[in-house]
């Protein structure tokens, strides 16, 4: 019965191998006044991913399309873009759940491009280690050989934090960081969470200091859509409210 | 003055002025009828009354406090920069400070009936 079942599954997906038309957004800041779409028509099985459509197109039709990727599992966070108008990592997302007969593909937004679909991602990366995201305590599981020993209740009050890859798809969906270049962005400011509600942790009141400036963490106007977008489930809207909470008195 | 301290009054003045207003407009509707209680006299006759001239201090205060914050974060978000960053800071303190002396002026001079 499985044996059938797996047959009619294999011969149904070689009848509904489709084409789809890529549209890639091309541009070079060197010598580009603006960015082009240039369109391409792929074929695609059910678990085609945009990511393999566009190396694809790099291998059969235009070598010069530019790329960021590595691990096409979703775990290294480089092949972030704007996919159909919204922030999603292209190894991550099937040609087949987009439902859609054209597929844009552009570099993502708030950062500045490098070239077509590759964006510089050192702002986040600065911002990141801004937020000193290491566990600060003076004594050291090494040197006093002694372990930090966690509950699973105090683990459950930071790891989905743990899980951000960044990626950057957050910030490239903050209608804040659109706006204000000078924003920490939900990426660092998610990270100082996780390390202040890290219960290890002794340096709450250095990273809240920094947090707490013009363009910190006031500045979120809670539209959500840094959590609508993350690929990991890392909820970055909950944990910047709940980092305010320690700044506003409510958590200690 | 840190951004905390600065966004705790933010909210504090809302929660304040929402409150407060609610008072004001209870006032209008229930003592009298709305148009009534607009006729000179009557509008007058609040002002004298000192601690109803004093809520209404108060609702200007908290009001010109929360607005012109509201007004620098939106236009520090809009635009960066040091000196743009401190000129609106200044600026909207200023304007702040202005309009809370210009309207004090008015609750002062009516409620000693120099109008």
């Amino acid at each position: 019965m499985a044996n059938t079942q797996i047959a009619e599954e294999q011969s149904s997906s070689e009848v509904s191998s489709k084409t789809v038309t890529l549209k890639i957004a091309k541009f070079n800041p060197e010598h580009d006044s603006g960015t082009q779409f240039v369109d391409f028509k792929v074929q695609y099985e059910r678990w085609t991913t945009v990511l393999d459509a566009i190396l694809d197109v790099k291998e059969h039709l235009d070598h010069s399309v530019a790329v960021r990727y590595s691990c096409r599992q979703a775990s290294c966070g480089s092949c972030g873009m704007k996919i159909n108008g919204r922030p999603r990592l292209a190894c991550f997302t099937k040609i087949s759940e987009l439902d859609s007969d054209v597929i844009t593909v552009e570099p993502m937004n708030n950062y500045p491009i490098v070239r077509d679909l590759v964006v510089d991602l050192e702002g986040m990366f600065d911002t990141h280690k801004k937020m000193k995201p290491f566990i600060i305590n003076e004594d050291s599981e090494i040197t006093n050989t002694k372990e930090f020993l966690q509950t699973p209740e105090q683990i459950e009050e930071y790891i989905q934090f743990a899980n951000c890859i960044k990626c950057g798809l957050c910030n490239s969906a903050c209608p804040t960081m659109a706006t204000d270049s000078s924003f920490l962005g939900p990426q660092a400011l998610t990270q100082a969470y996780r390390y202040v509600a890290d219960n290890r942790d002794k340096g709450k009141n250095e990273r809240l200091k920094i947090i707490d400036e013009s363009h910190g963490i006031w500045r979120c106007h809670f539209a959500g859509s840094c959590s609508q977008v993350c690929p990991k489930g890392v909820d970055p809207a909950m944990g910047i409210q709940l980092l305010r909470g320690y700044l506003l008195g409510f958590r200690k | 003055m840190r951004e905390s301290i600065i966004m705790k009054i933010h909210y504090g003045t809302a929660l304040g002025a929402v409150v407060l207003v609610a008072v004001h407009v209870l006032f209008r509707i229930t003592m009298m009828s709305y148009g009534d209680s607009l006729q000179y006299e009557n509008v007058i006759a609040n002002y004298k009354f000192v601690p109803y001239a004093i809520m209404l201090e108060l609702i200007l205060v908290l009001l010109s406090v929360h607005g012109f914050n509201g007004l620098r974060v939106i236009l520090i978000e809009l635009k960066q920069g040091k000196s743009y960053e401190k000129a609106v800071t200044y600026g909207c303190l200023a304007a702040m400070a202005i309009l809370i002396a210009y309207g004090s002026r008015t609750i002062l001079l009516t409620s000693m009936g120099m109008t």
